[in-house]
Protein backbone atom coordinates (compact mmCIF):
# COMPACT_ATOMS: atom_id res chain seq x y z
CA UNK A 1 0.00 0.00 0.00
CA UNK A 2 2.75 2.22 0.96
CA UNK A 3 4.85 1.47 -1.93
CA UNK A 4 1.68 2.13 -4.26
CA UNK A 5 1.28 5.71 -2.78
CA UNK A 6 4.33 6.54 -4.16
CA UNK A 7 3.93 5.30 -7.65
CA UNK A 8 4.04 8.02 -9.93
CA UNK A 9 1.67 7.59 -12.20
CA UNK A 10 2.06 11.10 -14.33
CA UNK A 11 5.01 12.91 -14.38
CA UNK A 12 5.13 16.39 -16.12
CA UNK A 13 8.49 18.49 -16.30
CA UNK A 14 8.45 21.91 -18.34
CA UNK A 15 5.14 20.74 -20.39
CA UNK A 16 4.19 23.50 -22.57
CA UNK A 17 1.30 23.99 -25.22
CA UNK A 18 1.80 26.41 -28.04
CA UNK A 19 -0.99 26.50 -30.43
CA UNK A 20 -0.06 27.70 -33.71
CA UNK A 21 -1.65 30.61 -35.42
CA UNK A 22 -2.83 29.88 -39.52
CA UNK A 23 0.23 32.26 -40.79
CA UNK A 24 2.47 30.05 -38.96
CA UNK A 25 3.92 32.58 -36.54
CA UNK A 26 4.19 32.70 -33.06
CA UNK A 27 1.27 30.81 -31.59
CA UNK A 28 -0.65 30.89 -28.11
CA UNK A 29 0.77 30.05 -25.27
CA UNK A 30 -1.88 27.94 -23.56
CA UNK A 31 0.24 25.76 -20.85
CA UNK A 32 3.77 27.51 -19.90
CA UNK A 33 6.36 25.43 -18.86
CA UNK A 34 4.45 23.60 -15.59
CA UNK A 35 5.80 20.76 -13.33
CA UNK A 36 3.33 17.64 -12.21
CA UNK A 37 3.82 14.67 -10.25
CA UNK A 38 1.03 12.54 -9.53
CA UNK A 39 0.72 9.76 -7.59
CA UNK A 40 -1.78 6.39 -7.25
CA UNK A 41 -4.57 6.55 -5.89
CA UNK A 42 -4.57 10.23 -4.94
CA UNK A 43 -7.80 13.04 -6.34
CA UNK A 44 -5.62 15.62 -7.44
CA UNK A 45 -6.75 18.83 -8.33
CA UNK A 46 -5.95 21.61 -11.04
CA UNK A 47 -7.71 24.57 -10.12
CA UNK A 48 -8.24 27.99 -12.84
CA UNK A 49 -10.52 30.33 -14.22
CA UNK A 50 -11.47 29.72 -17.15
CA UNK A 51 -8.87 30.01 -20.20
CA UNK A 52 -5.97 29.41 -17.60
CA UNK A 53 -4.85 26.27 -18.87
CA UNK A 54 -6.43 23.28 -17.38
CA UNK A 55 -8.12 21.86 -20.44
CA UNK A 56 -4.85 22.18 -22.72
CA UNK A 57 -3.01 20.28 -19.96
CA UNK A 58 -5.73 17.40 -19.61
CA UNK A 59 -5.91 17.32 -23.41
CA UNK A 60 -2.24 16.63 -23.31
CA UNK A 61 -2.32 14.32 -20.42
CA UNK A 62 -5.35 12.44 -22.05
CA UNK A 63 -2.91 12.03 -24.53
CA UNK A 64 -4.94 13.46 -27.79
CA UNK A 65 -3.13 16.81 -28.33
CA UNK A 66 0.51 16.86 -28.75
CA UNK A 67 3.38 17.75 -26.41
CA UNK A 68 4.91 21.54 -27.64
CA UNK A 69 8.17 21.07 -25.06
CA UNK A 70 9.20 19.50 -22.01
CA UNK A 71 8.35 15.97 -21.14
CA UNK A 72 5.08 13.95 -20.20
CA UNK A 73 5.23 10.53 -18.72
CA UNK A 74 2.22 8.14 -17.93
CA UNK A 75 2.08 5.33 -16.63
CA UNK A 76 5.59 4.30 -17.38
CA UNK A 77 5.09 5.55 -20.70
CA UNK A 78 6.50 8.38 -23.06
CA UNK A 79 3.12 10.27 -23.83
CA UNK A 80 4.95 11.54 -27.69
CA UNK A 81 5.41 7.95 -28.52
CA UNK A 82 2.88 5.52 -26.41
CA UNK A 83 -0.14 7.44 -27.07
CA UNK A 84 -2.38 4.56 -27.92
CA UNK A 85 -1.12 2.51 -24.87
CA UNK A 86 -1.70 5.13 -22.55
CA UNK A 87 -4.89 5.99 -23.78
CA UNK A 88 -5.75 2.16 -23.05
CA UNK A 89 -5.10 2.45 -19.37
CA UNK A 90 -6.83 5.72 -19.07
CA UNK A 91 -10.20 6.73 -18.46
CA UNK A 92 -11.97 10.09 -19.89
CA UNK A 93 -15.07 12.34 -18.84
CA UNK A 94 -14.40 15.69 -21.49
CA UNK A 95 -16.17 18.78 -20.74
CA UNK A 96 -18.08 18.13 -24.29
CA UNK A 97 -19.36 14.49 -23.46
CA UNK A 98 -19.48 12.51 -26.38
CA UNK A 99 -22.51 10.50 -25.64
CA UNK A 100 -24.25 8.88 -28.64
CA UNK A 101 -27.86 10.37 -28.95
CA UNK A 102 -28.94 7.40 -31.73
CA UNK A 103 -28.08 5.13 -29.12
CA UNK A 104 -29.43 3.76 -25.97
CA UNK A 105 -27.89 4.01 -22.70
CA UNK A 106 -26.65 0.55 -22.54
CA UNK A 107 -25.33 0.58 -25.88
CA UNK A 108 -23.04 3.75 -25.36
CA UNK A 109 -21.09 1.46 -23.13
CA UNK A 110 -20.99 -1.45 -25.09
CA UNK A 111 -19.80 0.05 -28.72
CA UNK A 112 -16.99 2.85 -26.40
CA UNK A 113 -16.19 -0.57 -24.38
CA UNK A 114 -14.93 -1.96 -28.53
CA UNK A 115 -13.10 0.39 -28.87
CA UNK A 116 -10.70 -0.93 -26.27
CA UNK A 117 -10.97 -4.48 -28.29
CA UNK A 118 -13.03 -5.82 -25.13
CA UNK A 119 -15.23 -9.02 -25.60
CA UNK A 120 -18.75 -8.48 -25.95
CA UNK A 121 -19.37 -10.78 -22.96
CA UNK A 122 -16.87 -8.78 -20.76
CA UNK A 123 -18.57 -5.65 -21.98
CA UNK A 124 -22.43 -6.75 -21.60
CA UNK A 125 -21.20 -7.60 -17.43
CA UNK A 126 -19.32 -4.85 -17.27
CA UNK A 127 -21.58 -2.42 -18.51
CA UNK A 128 -24.56 -3.51 -16.56
CA UNK A 129 -22.13 -2.99 -13.38
CA UNK A 130 -21.30 0.09 -14.25
CA UNK A 131 -24.83 1.40 -15.07
CA UNK A 132 -25.65 0.23 -11.37
CA UNK A 133 -22.54 1.76 -9.69
CA UNK A 134 -23.96 5.49 -11.92
CA UNK A 135 -27.36 4.55 -10.97
CA UNK A 136 -28.70 4.46 -14.47
CA UNK A 137 -29.72 1.03 -14.32
CA UNK A 138 -33.54 1.76 -14.51
CA UNK A 139 -32.49 4.02 -17.63
CA UNK A 140 -30.40 1.26 -19.10
CA UNK A 141 -32.75 0.75 -22.22
CA UNK A 142 -33.50 4.35 -23.00
CA UNK A 143 -32.94 6.35 -25.44
CA UNK A 144 -29.96 8.73 -24.40
CA UNK A 145 -32.31 12.02 -24.70
CA UNK A 146 -34.18 10.92 -22.09
CA UNK A 147 -31.47 11.52 -19.83
CA UNK A 148 -31.32 15.11 -17.49
CA UNK A 149 -27.48 16.56 -17.38
CA UNK A 150 -26.78 14.77 -14.08
CA UNK A 151 -27.54 11.54 -15.62
CA UNK A 152 -25.83 12.24 -18.95
CA UNK A 153 -22.35 13.39 -16.79
CA UNK A 154 -23.27 10.04 -14.51
CA UNK A 155 -23.20 8.16 -18.26
CA UNK A 156 -19.84 9.88 -19.50
CA UNK A 157 -18.24 8.07 -16.65
CA UNK A 158 -19.48 5.04 -16.67
CA UNK A 159 -18.50 4.95 -20.40
CA UNK A 160 -15.15 5.71 -18.81
CA UNK A 161 -14.86 3.13 -16.46
CA UNK A 162 -15.71 0.43 -18.95
CA UNK A 163 -12.01 -0.34 -19.91
CA UNK A 164 -10.96 -0.10 -15.90
CA UNK A 165 -9.01 2.45 -16.42
CA UNK A 166 -6.09 3.06 -13.73
CA UNK A 167 -6.37 6.66 -14.13
CA UNK A 168 -9.81 9.04 -15.08
CA UNK A 169 -9.28 12.11 -16.26
CA UNK A 170 -12.19 14.18 -15.58
CA UNK A 171 -12.44 17.56 -16.88
CA UNK A 172 -15.05 20.37 -15.35
CA UNK A 173 -17.19 16.89 -14.08
CA UNK A 174 -20.21 19.15 -12.36
CA UNK A 175 -19.84 22.50 -14.46
CA UNK A 176 -23.58 22.92 -15.26
CA UNK A 177 -25.11 20.97 -13.16
CA UNK A 178 -27.62 21.47 -10.19
CA UNK A 179 -27.06 21.09 -6.81
CA UNK A 180 -28.24 17.81 -6.61
CA UNK A 181 -26.95 16.15 -9.38
CA UNK A 182 -23.23 17.43 -7.92
CA UNK A 183 -24.01 15.93 -4.53
CA UNK A 184 -24.33 12.48 -6.29
CA UNK A 185 -21.62 12.73 -8.58
CA UNK A 186 -18.95 13.76 -5.53
CA UNK A 187 -20.46 11.08 -4.00
CA UNK A 188 -20.11 8.60 -6.65
CA UNK A 189 -15.98 10.05 -7.46
CA UNK A 190 -15.56 9.71 -3.67
CA UNK A 191 -16.19 6.07 -3.77
CA UNK A 192 -13.95 5.71 -7.14
CA UNK A 193 -11.38 7.32 -5.51
CA UNK A 194 -11.68 4.75 -2.45
CA UNK A 195 -11.19 2.03 -5.05
CA UNK A 196 -8.14 2.92 -5.61
CA UNK A 197 -8.55 4.92 -8.65
CA UNK A 198 -6.48 7.55 -9.18
CA UNK A 199 -8.70 11.33 -10.04
CA UNK A 200 -7.05 13.58 -12.00
CA UNK A 201 -9.89 16.98 -12.53
CA UNK A 202 -10.08 20.55 -13.61
CA UNK A 203 -12.65 22.47 -11.65
CA UNK A 204 -13.05 26.25 -11.08
CA UNK A 205 -15.27 25.46 -8.03
CA UNK A 206 -13.40 25.82 -4.99
CA UNK A 207 -15.95 23.37 -2.81
CA UNK A 208 -15.72 20.85 -5.55
CA UNK A 209 -11.79 21.27 -5.33
CA UNK A 210 -12.28 20.80 -1.05
CA UNK A 211 -14.60 18.31 -1.71
CA UNK A 212 -12.87 15.80 -3.67
CA UNK A 213 -8.78 16.85 -4.40
CA UNK A 214 -5.87 15.63 -1.62
CA UNK A 215 -3.80 17.70 -3.27
CA UNK A 216 -4.20 20.20 -6.22
CA UNK A 217 -2.68 23.23 -8.20
CA UNK A 218 -3.58 26.94 -9.24
CA UNK A 219 -2.91 27.89 -12.36
CA UNK A 220 -3.21 31.15 -13.80
CA UNK A 221 -1.68 32.32 -17.06
CA UNK A 222 -0.60 28.74 -18.47
CA UNK A 223 1.77 28.90 -15.31
CA UNK A 224 1.26 26.75 -12.05
CA UNK A 225 0.95 29.59 -9.30
CA UNK A 226 0.67 27.66 -6.36
CA UNK A 227 0.02 23.57 -5.09
CA UNK A 228 0.03 21.81 -2.39
CA UNK A 229 -2.72 20.39 0.06
CA UNK A 230 -6.16 22.08 0.65
CA UNK A 231 -5.80 23.10 3.85
CA UNK A 232 -1.74 23.85 3.28
CA UNK A 233 -2.80 26.43 0.43
CA UNK A 234 -5.40 28.06 2.90
CA UNK A 235 -3.01 28.14 5.86
CA UNK A 236 -0.01 29.60 3.42
CA UNK A 237 -1.87 32.12 1.41
CA UNK A 238 -4.77 33.40 3.52
CA UNK A 239 -5.65 34.22 6.91
CA UNK A 240 -8.21 31.49 9.34
CA UNK A 241 -10.85 33.73 9.03
CA UNK A 242 -12.51 36.53 6.78
CA UNK A 243 -15.08 38.98 7.62
CA UNK A 244 -17.46 39.40 3.84
CA UNK A 245 -18.77 42.97 4.03
CA UNK A 246 -21.79 43.34 1.56
CA UNK A 247 -22.62 47.57 0.67
CA UNK A 248 -25.08 49.39 -1.49
CA UNK A 249 -23.57 50.34 -4.61
CA UNK A 250 -21.84 53.51 -4.43
CA UNK A 251 -20.78 53.10 -0.44
CA UNK A 252 -18.40 50.90 -1.00
CA UNK A 253 -15.32 53.45 -1.84
CA UNK A 254 -15.89 55.15 1.58
CA UNK A 255 -16.65 52.49 3.34
CA UNK A 256 -13.44 50.90 2.49
CA UNK A 257 -11.52 53.66 3.12
CA UNK A 258 -13.34 54.02 6.99
CA UNK A 259 -12.04 50.08 7.27
CA UNK A 260 -8.39 50.96 6.37
CA UNK A 261 -6.21 49.77 8.80
CA UNK A 262 -8.03 47.33 10.65
CA UNK A 263 -6.64 44.40 9.44
CA UNK A 264 -3.44 43.81 6.99
CA UNK A 265 -4.86 42.52 3.58
CA UNK A 266 -8.61 43.77 2.38
CA UNK A 267 -9.72 42.65 -0.90
CA UNK A 268 -12.01 44.95 -2.65
CA UNK A 269 -14.13 43.58 -4.94
CA UNK A 270 -18.15 45.09 -6.42
CA UNK A 271 -19.84 45.82 -3.37
CA UNK A 272 -18.21 43.43 -1.13
CA UNK A 273 -14.78 44.00 0.96
CA UNK A 274 -13.01 40.80 2.02
CA UNK A 275 -10.96 41.95 5.82
CA UNK A 276 -8.65 38.62 6.21
CA UNK A 277 -7.88 38.38 9.69
CA UNK A 278 -7.48 35.60 12.49
CA UNK A 279 -10.52 36.78 14.46
CA UNK A 280 -13.68 37.71 12.67
CA UNK A 281 -15.55 38.75 15.77
CA UNK A 282 -12.82 41.08 16.66
CA UNK A 283 -12.96 42.58 13.28
CA UNK A 284 -16.45 42.89 13.02
CA UNK A 285 -16.53 44.07 16.14
CA UNK A 286 -13.88 47.16 15.34
CA UNK A 287 -15.50 47.95 11.90
CA UNK A 288 -18.96 48.55 13.67
CA UNK A 289 -16.53 50.41 16.22
CA UNK A 290 -15.90 53.09 13.02
CA UNK A 291 -19.89 53.57 12.90
CA UNK A 292 -19.46 51.69 9.63
CA UNK A 293 -22.51 49.84 8.42
CA UNK A 294 -22.60 47.29 6.27
CA UNK A 295 -25.84 45.80 4.25
CA UNK A 296 -24.93 42.17 5.31
CA UNK A 297 -21.61 41.07 7.67
CA UNK A 298 -20.78 37.50 7.10
CA UNK A 299 -17.58 35.95 9.47
CA UNK A 300 -16.52 32.47 7.57
CA UNK A 301 -13.42 30.43 7.82
CA UNK A 302 -10.81 31.51 4.52
CA UNK A 303 -11.54 28.79 1.83
CA UNK A 304 -9.72 28.10 -1.60
CA UNK A 305 -11.84 30.81 -2.62
CA UNK A 306 -9.88 33.06 -0.91
CA UNK A 307 -6.36 31.41 -1.97
CA UNK A 308 -7.30 32.03 -5.96
CA UNK A 309 -8.17 35.73 -5.00
CA UNK A 310 -4.84 35.89 -3.20
CA UNK A 311 -2.93 34.50 -5.46
CA UNK A 312 -4.72 36.25 -9.02
CA UNK A 313 -6.54 38.91 -7.61
CA UNK A 314 -9.58 37.85 -9.50
CA UNK A 315 -12.49 36.15 -8.45
CA UNK A 316 -12.99 32.49 -9.74
CA UNK A 317 -16.71 32.55 -10.86
CA UNK A 318 -17.71 36.14 -12.26
CA UNK B 1 -0.99 -9.97 -21.55
CA UNK B 2 -4.67 -7.61 -22.37
CA UNK B 3 -2.44 -5.38 -24.10
CA UNK B 4 -0.81 -7.83 -27.19
CA UNK B 5 -4.50 -9.16 -27.42
CA UNK B 6 -5.73 -5.66 -28.26
CA UNK B 7 -2.80 -4.59 -30.25
CA UNK B 8 -3.92 -7.82 -32.57
CA UNK B 9 -7.22 -7.18 -33.51
CA UNK B 10 -6.81 -4.21 -35.69
CA UNK B 11 -7.86 -0.72 -34.46
CA UNK B 12 -9.77 0.28 -37.57
CA UNK B 13 -11.98 -2.35 -37.65
CA UNK B 14 -13.49 -1.24 -34.23
CA UNK B 15 -14.51 2.00 -35.64
CA UNK B 16 -15.85 0.58 -38.60
CA UNK B 17 -17.83 -1.58 -35.67
CA UNK B 18 -19.15 1.20 -34.34
CA UNK B 19 -20.85 2.41 -38.14
CA UNK B 20 -21.99 -0.48 -38.74
CA UNK B 21 -23.51 -1.17 -34.82
CA UNK B 22 -25.49 2.44 -35.68
CA UNK B 23 -26.55 0.75 -39.30
CA UNK B 24 -28.54 -1.78 -37.52
CA UNK B 25 -31.14 1.27 -37.16
CA UNK B 26 -31.31 2.23 -40.89
CA UNK B 27 -30.57 -1.03 -42.83
CA UNK B 28 -34.13 -1.97 -43.73
CA UNK B 29 -34.51 2.01 -45.31
CA UNK B 30 -31.42 2.02 -46.91
CA UNK B 31 -31.53 -1.29 -48.92
CA UNK B 32 -35.45 0.30 -50.23
CA UNK B 33 -33.68 2.82 -51.30
CA UNK B 34 -30.70 1.03 -53.06
CA UNK B 35 -33.55 -1.27 -54.85
CA UNK B 36 -36.02 1.70 -55.42
CA UNK B 37 -33.54 3.87 -56.80
CA UNK B 38 -32.28 2.04 -59.93
CA UNK B 39 -36.57 0.59 -60.60
CA UNK B 40 -37.92 4.67 -60.57
CA UNK B 41 -35.08 5.69 -62.73
CA UNK B 42 -34.75 2.90 -65.16
CA UNK B 43 -38.14 2.98 -65.68
CA UNK B 44 -38.72 6.50 -66.59
CA UNK B 45 -35.51 6.98 -68.17
CA UNK B 46 -34.73 3.35 -69.70
CA UNK B 47 -38.35 2.53 -70.34
CA UNK B 48 -40.43 5.85 -70.88
CA UNK B 49 -37.83 8.29 -72.04
CA UNK B 50 -35.84 5.66 -73.50
CA UNK B 51 -38.57 4.90 -76.07
CA UNK B 52 -38.49 8.40 -77.67
CA UNK B 53 -34.53 7.99 -77.96
CA UNK B 54 -34.72 4.57 -79.32
CA UNK B 55 -37.20 6.26 -82.03
CA UNK B 56 -34.30 8.51 -83.63
CA UNK B 57 -30.98 8.91 -81.14
CA UNK B 58 -30.05 5.38 -81.75
CA UNK B 59 -27.06 6.32 -83.45
CA UNK B 60 -24.92 8.41 -81.47
CA UNK B 61 -25.73 5.30 -78.80
CA UNK B 62 -24.27 3.25 -81.30
CA UNK B 63 -27.02 1.22 -81.68
CA UNK B 64 -27.34 0.50 -78.17
CA UNK B 65 -30.96 0.44 -76.43
CA UNK B 66 -30.94 3.96 -74.24
CA UNK B 67 -31.68 1.78 -71.01
CA UNK B 68 -28.40 0.00 -71.82
CA UNK B 69 -26.68 3.01 -72.42
CA UNK B 70 -28.06 5.19 -69.23
CA UNK B 71 -27.55 1.67 -66.63
CA UNK B 72 -23.81 2.21 -66.09
CA UNK B 73 -24.32 6.02 -66.15
CA UNK B 74 -26.90 6.19 -63.33
CA UNK B 75 -24.98 3.48 -61.33
CA UNK B 76 -21.75 5.47 -61.15
CA UNK B 77 -23.61 8.38 -60.13
CA UNK B 78 -26.14 6.45 -57.73
CA UNK B 79 -22.94 5.31 -56.06
CA UNK B 80 -20.74 9.06 -56.28
CA UNK B 81 -23.81 10.82 -54.78
CA UNK B 82 -23.81 7.78 -51.95
CA UNK B 83 -19.96 7.99 -51.34
CA UNK B 84 -20.23 11.61 -50.61
CA UNK B 85 -23.34 11.51 -48.51
CA UNK B 86 -22.04 9.43 -46.40
CA UNK B 87 -18.90 10.55 -45.89
CA UNK B 88 -19.10 14.31 -45.86
CA UNK B 89 -21.97 14.80 -43.96
CA UNK B 90 -21.70 12.28 -41.01
CA UNK B 91 -17.91 13.07 -40.52
CA UNK B 92 -18.36 16.33 -40.55
CA UNK B 93 -20.76 15.71 -37.79
CA UNK B 94 -18.72 13.23 -36.49
CA UNK B 95 -15.36 15.62 -35.74
CA UNK B 96 -17.44 17.89 -34.25
CA UNK B 97 -16.52 18.59 -30.38
CA UNK B 98 -19.19 16.00 -29.60
CA UNK B 99 -19.22 13.76 -32.16
CA UNK B 100 -17.83 10.09 -32.20
CA UNK B 101 -14.79 10.67 -33.89
CA UNK B 102 -14.19 12.62 -30.37
CA UNK B 103 -14.74 9.76 -28.22
CA UNK B 104 -12.99 7.35 -30.47
CA UNK B 105 -9.56 9.68 -30.39
CA UNK B 106 -9.63 9.44 -26.92
CA UNK B 107 -9.37 5.47 -27.00
CA UNK B 108 -6.47 3.42 -28.44
CA UNK B 109 -7.75 4.34 -31.84
CA UNK B 110 -5.67 7.23 -33.71
CA UNK B 111 -6.71 9.57 -36.25
CA UNK B 112 -5.52 6.98 -39.28
CA UNK B 113 -7.84 3.93 -37.83
CA UNK B 114 -10.58 5.72 -37.49
CA UNK B 115 -10.66 6.89 -40.90
CA UNK B 116 -9.78 3.48 -42.39
CA UNK B 117 -12.68 2.28 -40.22
CA UNK B 118 -15.23 4.91 -41.66
CA UNK B 119 -13.53 3.75 -45.07
CA UNK B 120 -14.21 0.37 -44.97
CA UNK B 121 -18.09 0.97 -43.94
CA UNK B 122 -18.50 3.41 -47.18
CA UNK B 123 -16.86 0.78 -49.31
CA UNK B 124 -19.46 -1.82 -47.51
CA UNK B 125 -22.08 0.65 -48.26
CA UNK B 126 -21.02 1.61 -51.58
CA UNK B 127 -20.64 -2.59 -52.37
CA UNK B 128 -24.36 -3.35 -50.93
CA UNK B 129 -25.47 -0.54 -53.41
CA UNK B 130 -23.55 -2.18 -56.53
CA UNK B 131 -24.87 -5.15 -55.86
CA UNK B 132 -28.31 -4.44 -55.60
CA UNK B 133 -28.36 -1.92 -58.61
CA UNK B 134 -26.59 -4.17 -61.05
CA UNK B 135 -29.22 -7.00 -59.61
CA UNK B 136 -31.92 -4.76 -60.49
CA UNK B 137 -30.51 -3.84 -63.69
CA UNK B 138 -30.28 -7.66 -64.51
CA UNK B 139 -33.88 -8.40 -63.81
CA UNK B 140 -34.57 -5.02 -66.46
CA UNK B 141 -32.77 -6.14 -69.28
CA UNK B 142 -30.47 -3.12 -68.69
CA UNK B 143 -26.85 -5.03 -68.60
CA UNK B 144 -26.21 -8.85 -69.60
CA UNK B 145 -25.69 -11.04 -66.69
CA UNK B 146 -22.33 -12.03 -67.21
CA UNK B 147 -21.16 -8.42 -67.36
CA UNK B 148 -22.65 -7.33 -64.10
CA UNK B 149 -20.39 -9.07 -61.50
CA UNK B 150 -17.54 -6.39 -63.22
CA UNK B 151 -19.53 -3.49 -62.60
CA UNK B 152 -19.99 -3.64 -58.86
CA UNK B 153 -15.80 -3.57 -58.91
CA UNK B 154 -15.69 -0.57 -60.79
CA UNK B 155 -18.28 0.82 -58.90
CA UNK B 156 -16.38 0.43 -56.02
CA UNK B 157 -13.10 2.25 -57.28
CA UNK B 158 -15.60 4.93 -58.04
CA UNK B 159 -17.08 5.02 -54.49
CA UNK B 160 -13.44 4.82 -53.09
CA UNK B 161 -12.28 7.68 -55.32
CA UNK B 162 -15.25 10.13 -53.82
CA UNK B 163 -15.67 9.17 -50.65
CA UNK B 164 -11.61 9.93 -49.57
CA UNK B 165 -11.51 13.47 -50.65
CA UNK B 166 -15.63 13.91 -49.13
CA UNK B 167 -13.67 12.39 -45.92
CA UNK B 168 -10.70 15.30 -46.38
CA UNK B 169 -12.74 17.80 -46.83
CA UNK B 170 -15.62 17.02 -44.42
CA UNK B 171 -13.45 17.18 -41.39
CA UNK B 172 -12.86 20.44 -42.06
CA UNK B 173 -16.03 22.08 -42.61
CA UNK B 174 -17.74 23.44 -39.31
CA UNK B 175 -21.21 24.83 -40.80
CA UNK B 176 -23.63 22.07 -42.48
CA UNK B 177 -24.82 24.81 -44.96
CA UNK B 178 -21.10 24.07 -46.83
CA UNK B 179 -22.14 20.30 -47.49
CA UNK B 180 -25.73 22.02 -49.32
CA UNK B 181 -23.36 24.23 -51.41
CA UNK B 182 -20.87 21.63 -52.05
CA UNK B 183 -23.52 19.12 -53.16
CA UNK B 184 -25.51 22.09 -55.32
CA UNK B 185 -22.61 23.46 -56.91
CA UNK B 186 -20.03 20.77 -57.58
CA UNK B 187 -21.86 16.95 -57.37
CA UNK B 188 -25.09 17.61 -59.48
CA UNK B 189 -23.32 19.81 -62.09
CA UNK B 190 -21.28 16.55 -62.20
CA UNK B 191 -24.18 14.39 -62.33
CA UNK B 192 -25.43 16.43 -65.32
CA UNK B 193 -22.44 17.07 -67.95
CA UNK B 194 -20.40 13.77 -66.97
CA UNK B 195 -22.25 11.84 -69.46
CA UNK B 196 -24.44 10.38 -67.04
CA UNK B 197 -27.58 11.03 -69.36
CA UNK B 198 -26.26 11.34 -72.85
CA UNK B 199 -22.56 11.08 -74.44
CA UNK B 200 -20.45 13.96 -73.83
CA UNK B 201 -19.94 13.77 -77.98
CA UNK B 202 -23.61 16.07 -77.61
CA UNK B 203 -22.24 18.73 -75.94
CA UNK B 204 -20.76 21.88 -77.62
CA UNK B 205 -17.30 21.20 -78.37
CA UNK B 206 -15.49 23.65 -76.18
CA UNK B 207 -17.32 22.14 -73.02
CA UNK B 208 -16.13 18.57 -74.14
CA UNK B 209 -12.98 19.00 -72.31
CA UNK B 210 -14.29 19.89 -68.71
CA UNK B 211 -16.28 16.42 -69.29
CA UNK B 212 -12.97 14.61 -69.96
CA UNK B 213 -11.52 16.50 -66.72
CA UNK B 214 -14.60 15.22 -64.38
CA UNK B 215 -13.75 12.14 -62.41
CA UNK B 216 -17.63 11.12 -62.78
CA UNK B 217 -17.04 11.13 -66.81
CA UNK B 218 -13.75 8.33 -66.16
CA UNK B 219 -16.04 6.03 -63.70
CA UNK B 220 -18.56 6.42 -65.70
CA UNK B 221 -17.35 5.79 -69.23
CA UNK B 222 -15.20 2.71 -67.63
CA UNK B 223 -18.44 1.22 -66.61
CA UNK B 224 -20.12 1.50 -69.82
CA UNK B 225 -17.71 0.26 -71.56
CA UNK B 226 -17.28 -2.47 -69.71
CA UNK B 227 -20.87 -3.19 -69.63
CA UNK B 228 -21.75 -2.75 -73.34
CA UNK B 229 -18.21 -4.76 -74.16
CA UNK B 230 -16.51 -1.63 -76.32
CA UNK B 231 -13.92 -1.48 -73.41
CA UNK B 232 -9.91 -0.68 -74.85
CA UNK B 233 -7.08 -1.62 -72.53
CA UNK B 234 -5.69 1.63 -72.82
CA UNK B 235 -8.78 3.51 -72.17
CA UNK B 236 -9.47 1.00 -69.17
CA UNK B 237 -6.15 1.98 -68.05
CA UNK B 238 -6.17 6.20 -68.04
CA UNK B 239 -9.85 5.41 -66.14
CA UNK B 240 -8.60 3.09 -63.96
CA UNK B 241 -5.49 5.28 -63.01
CA UNK B 242 -6.93 8.52 -62.63
CA UNK B 243 -9.86 7.17 -60.11
CA UNK B 244 -7.05 5.48 -58.18
CA UNK B 245 -5.02 8.42 -58.44
CA UNK B 246 -7.96 10.30 -56.70
CA UNK B 247 -8.88 7.82 -54.15
CA UNK B 248 -4.88 7.67 -52.91
CA UNK B 249 -4.28 11.40 -53.03
CA UNK B 250 -7.99 11.31 -50.87
CA UNK B 251 -6.23 8.95 -48.42
CA UNK B 252 -3.36 11.19 -47.75
CA UNK B 253 -4.99 14.52 -47.69
CA UNK B 254 -7.85 12.70 -45.44
CA UNK B 255 -5.46 11.19 -43.21
CA UNK B 256 -3.26 14.39 -42.84
CA UNK B 257 -6.88 16.55 -42.25
CA UNK B 258 -8.08 13.98 -39.28
CA UNK B 259 -4.84 13.90 -37.56
CA UNK B 260 -4.87 18.02 -37.79
CA UNK B 261 -8.33 17.81 -36.46
CA UNK B 262 -8.43 15.34 -34.21
CA UNK B 263 -5.13 15.78 -32.63
CA UNK B 264 -4.17 19.00 -31.82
Amino acid sequence: MTADASTVLIEATGLTKVYGTPGGRAGFTAVDGIDLEIHRGEAFGVLGANGAGKSSTMRMIACVSPVTAGSLRILGHDSATDGAKIRARLGVVPQDDTIDSELTVRENLLIYGRYFGLPWKVLRERSTRLLEFTRLSEKADDEVATLSGGMRRRLTIARALINEPEIVLLDEPTTGLDPQARHLLWERLFQLKQDGVTLLLTTHYMDEAEQLCDRLVVMDAGKIVAAGTPAELISRYTSREVVELRFAPGERQIMADKCRGIVERVEELPHRLMLYTDSGEETLAAVNARGVRPLTALIRRSSLEDVFLTLTGRSLVD
Amino acid sequence: MLTLARARSAPAFRELGYWLFRYRRTWRGSIVISVANPLLFLTALGLGLGKLINRNGSESLHGHPYVRFILPGMLIAAVMQTAFLEAAGPVMQAALPRGNYRAAASTPLAPADILYGHLMYWTLRAAQNAILFTGVSVLFGAVSVYRAPLLVPIALLVAVAFATPAAAWGVTVTRPSHLNAMFRFVILPLYMFSGTFFPIEQLPAWLRPVAWATPLWHGVDLCRTVALGTVTLPGALIHTGYLSAMAVIGLFVARRNYRRKLYV
